[in-house]
């Protein structure tokens, strides 16, 4: 009787743990950081890519409703991708689009840009991704809704989708 | 001459004091470093990564140590930046409490059969 009650009790503990690990097995392993909503954004200072001027996040993010800020590279493969979509929210003239150029060459930079088209209002550098690790982004291509009260509402981590796009527009509506 | 010697002993004192604070920030930073999870690369701490997250991450230990930031402050930077999961030493909390306590409590609950099985037994 003993040796019964043993025997369904480590049954049970072994269904238990395979069941647990092979609902695990269907995770996805990549990490996805908790997107905290309406965390303010850390004023920064940074160079713009054209003029080489000095600016501040205050003098940036000034005069609209919505920001959207977007993180990318020219070596960034998905950047191209997703590029045709930002030309295409660019048109939306109820926000401003800032673009944050990470750990980049601004030779290779504007090349990107002459190619493919320049939807931003204004391209500020990141040179040694401090700027993005202040934002709390772990790559490129990375993209932040901002409030005109500087608090980053909504975050999309890598190339954005039509979805995605929706979602945005659902956003500054 | 004497005076000529006091001074040299001064400057090379405080040249080595400079280099000790600088050797220590090193320190400081790989030991931070190595602690860090690198989020793009995984199984990796920033240490061993040369991903340019973990060189940013980097840069970015070494930036809040000149800042005059110490170790606990950089850790609580990051963990609010990036959640709790960067860290590799996990805090104890209502999430990893099972973490912490279960190898204890296995400790003792096989130390218990044991006592009861050889010890108990043979008496």
């Amino acid at each position: 009787m003993k040796n019964k009650i043993i025997l369904s009790v480590l049954l049970l503990f072994f269904t238990f743990c395979f069941v647990v690990l092979y609902k695990g097995l269907n995770n996805s392993n990549i990490y996805v950081p908790e997107t905290k909503i309406e965390k303010t954004l850390i004023k920064f200072n940074s160079i713009d890519l054209y003029s080489g001027n000095k600016v501040s996040s205050d003098q940036i993010f000034v005069g609209s409703e919505y920001y959207v800020l977007n993180i990318w590279s020219s070596w960034c493969v998905p950047c191209r991708e997703e590029h045709p979509k930002l030309i295409k929210l660019s048109k939306n003239k109820s926000i401003k689009l800032i673009g944050l150029n990470y750990r980049d060459n601004p030779k290779n930079a504007k090349k990107f840009i002459k190619e493919f088209g320049d939807p931003y209002f204004v391209i500020i550098k990141d040179t040694k991704g401090i700027i993005s690790v202040d934002l709390g982004a772990i790559g490129v291509p990375e993209t932040f809704i901002i409030n005109k009260d500087k608090k980053i509402i909504k975050r999309f981590l890598g190339s954005l989708s039509e979805k995605s796009l929706n979602e945005i527009n659902l956003i500054i509506k | 001459m004497k005076l000529s010697t006091f001074l040299l002993i001064i400057l090379i004192t405080f040249n080595f004091t400079n280099l000790n604070s600088e050797e220590n920030n090193d320190k400081i930073k790989n030991k931070i470093s190595k602690n860090i999870r690198c989020l793009i690369c995984q199984g990796q701490s920033v240490y061993d990564s040369q991903s340019d997250f973990a060189v940013s991450i980097k840069l970015i230990i070494d930036k809040k140590l000149n800042e005059g930031l110490n170790e606990n402050e950089i850790y609580d930077f990051l963990k609010n930046q990036y959640g709790e999961w960067i860290s590799y030493d996990p805090e104890f909390n209502k999430k990893t409490f099972i973490l912490w306590i279960l190898p204890i409590l296995l400790f003792f609950i096989g130390g218990a059969i044991i006592v009861k099985k050889f010890i108990v037994q043979k008496r």
